[in-house]
């Protein structure tokens, strides 16, 4: 599966390896012992790129991009399984989303390019609003990621609508200076 | 009696729009047994999933905000949504585990005016009911024979990786719940199968091959309806089952209840006070159906 077989020590990224570690939680993956409790134990295994063990082989082997640019990372939907069931107790949930961070960050996203759309119209709307508008979320997301398949979500989101479940107005918290004051503060300060 | 119990509730911003049931039957079954949930002032949300899949300490600064006003009440957090319940659990182990993520976190939280030290404890609803309110009170307000047998699906978060007491693959708590308001509990091995979460929007395919075998299973062990307590569940599972039947060419239309519209079903409170009529598969009692059915 992987696109290069063979890799010579010069063209890996042995940078990535300290990147990951530096994250919260990201010293665990030297534990990694490879036994695939977490291939094992993850629902989407199936139609990922490489499961979850096979992601940290890659990490700790410098595949920088092949990791960043697998379907693996958006496939995961943080149920946590691997996570609780890992021997050496590493936050496999919490390092899937650092990857989706770098990969968002970098335009890696392309195999997680609706995924990405959905989570950043989600953290517009709750930067606007203080509240998620699921209503404006799953418009803005069909306009931006499928507006070919618009009409498949027409039932759906009638049957929703139609059953009081889809609130046409958002609902904008009353400090919402407060909030911006706040992540105004993250700017400046940087991420992790 | 004791003395009255009071909550900060936290409802999530899927109480206003998909899990509004939910939220309406929460509050129904709460005033009910006497409970008062004390809204969080201008609460804002969670981050959930999505946040924290583009910012890092942002997301976190957010989750922050709700904690920092609610530490003054001196009171547990309740929160029906597991996902909710989990990105606010995190934001305290994350306080314990990397102190420079704390001092980040109160910086940006100093700049509104605001600090956290960390320690408001952040409880589901579900364990309110198994562990404070408790099953021999429960099953002292039932007022309906339920005569329902249920399938209790937790899904995901509310049970992994932070669990009240539960254990992450087989919990208890709603079946208990359930047998103390008279229901049958049925075998129901996938009660901590992933629904697909937010993936339902994304990779469809995918997703309902996921949310597929949790109805068949409910279905195969004689379930009469689905109970769960996290709205996103009761979402794909409700909202989805149509979809399932188009692609799949079955014929499903099993109810999914919130718990706590059978908590309230079992009270006798009044249908419409539990916002059944929002559920997309329509709720039929058993007894009803089976009348039906001849």
């Amino acid at each position: 599966m992987l696109k290069r077989e063979v890799v010579y020590e010069s063209v890996l990224d042995h940078d990535f390896l300290d990147e990951i570690y530096s994250l919260p939680g990201g010293q665990e993956i030297k534990k990694c012992i490879q036994c695939g409790t977490c291939s094992g134990s993850c629902p989407q295994g199936a139609v990922m790129d490489y499961a979850p063990r096979k992601i940290f082989s890659l990490i700790r082997a410098g595949f920088r991009d092949e990791v960043l640019e697998s379907n693996t990372i958006w496939y995961c939907s943080s149920c946590y399984t691997c996570a609780v069931r890992c021997p050496k107790e590493i936050k496999i949930t919490d390092v899937m989303y650092a990857l989706k961070r770098i990969a968002i960050k970098e335009g890696k996203a392309k195999k997680g390019r609706k995924a990405a759309i959905l989570s950043n119209n989600f953290v517009r709307l709750v930067n606007k609003y203080g509240r998620n508008h699921e209503t404006e979320l799953m418009t803005r997301y069909i306009l931006f990621a499928e507006p070919h398949h618009a009409f498949n979500f027409i039932p759906q989101g009638w049957k929703l609508f139609s059953n009081g479940r889809l609130p046409i107005m958002p609902h904008k918290i009353k400090n919402i200076d407060q909030l911006r004051k706040i992540l105004k503060k993250v700017d400046e300060l940087g991420e992790i | 009696m004791a003395t009255k119990q009071s909550y900060i509730y936290y409802p999530g911003c899927s109480a206003e729009a998909t899990g509004k049931p939910y939220e309406i039957s929460a509050r129904a079954v709460c005033e009910h047994l006497d409970i008062e949930l004390k809204e969080l002032a201008d609460w804002n949300c969670c981050g959930a999933t999505a946040y924290l899949s583009v910012e890092d300490i942002a997301s976190m600064a957010v989750a922050a905000r709700n904690l920092a006003i609610a530490e003054s009440t001196g009171l547990d957090l309740i929160t029906p949504c597991s996902a909710c319940y989990i990105t606010l659990s995190k934001v305290d182990h994350y306080f314990e585990d990397y102190p420079d993520i704390r001092t980040k976190i109160n910086n940006a939280l100093s700049a509104a005016g605001l600090e956290y030290k960390g320690g408001v404890n952040v409880r589901h609803l579900l364990y309110v009911f198994s562990e404070d309110i408790g099953m021999e009170r429960l099953s002292g307000m039932v007022r309906a024979d339920l005569s329902l047998r249920v399938a209790p699906y937790y899904g995901c978060q509310v049970v992994r990786p932070f669990t009240e007491r539960d254990s992450p693959d087989v919990p208890f708590a709603m079946d208990e719940i359930i047998s103390a308001l008279g229901g049958d509990v049925v075998d129901y091995p996938l009660k901590t199968k992933c629904c697909s979460g937010a993936l339902i929007g994304i990779d469809e395919k995918t997703a309902l091959g996921l949310a597929k075998p949790l109805i068949e299973c409910a279905v195969r062990s004689g379930a009469d309806c689905i109970v769960t307590c996290c709205p996103l569940c009761q979402l794909n599972l409700d909202a989805y089952q149509y979809k399932i039947n188009k692609v799949y060419g079955t014929n499903y239309h099993i109810p999914v209840l919130f718990f706590t519209q059978l908590i309230g079903l079992a009270f006798g409170i009044d249908e419409g006070r539990l916002g059944l009529n929002m559920n997309i598969v329509p709720y039929r009692p058993a007894a009803r159906a089976k009348g039906a059915s001849g």
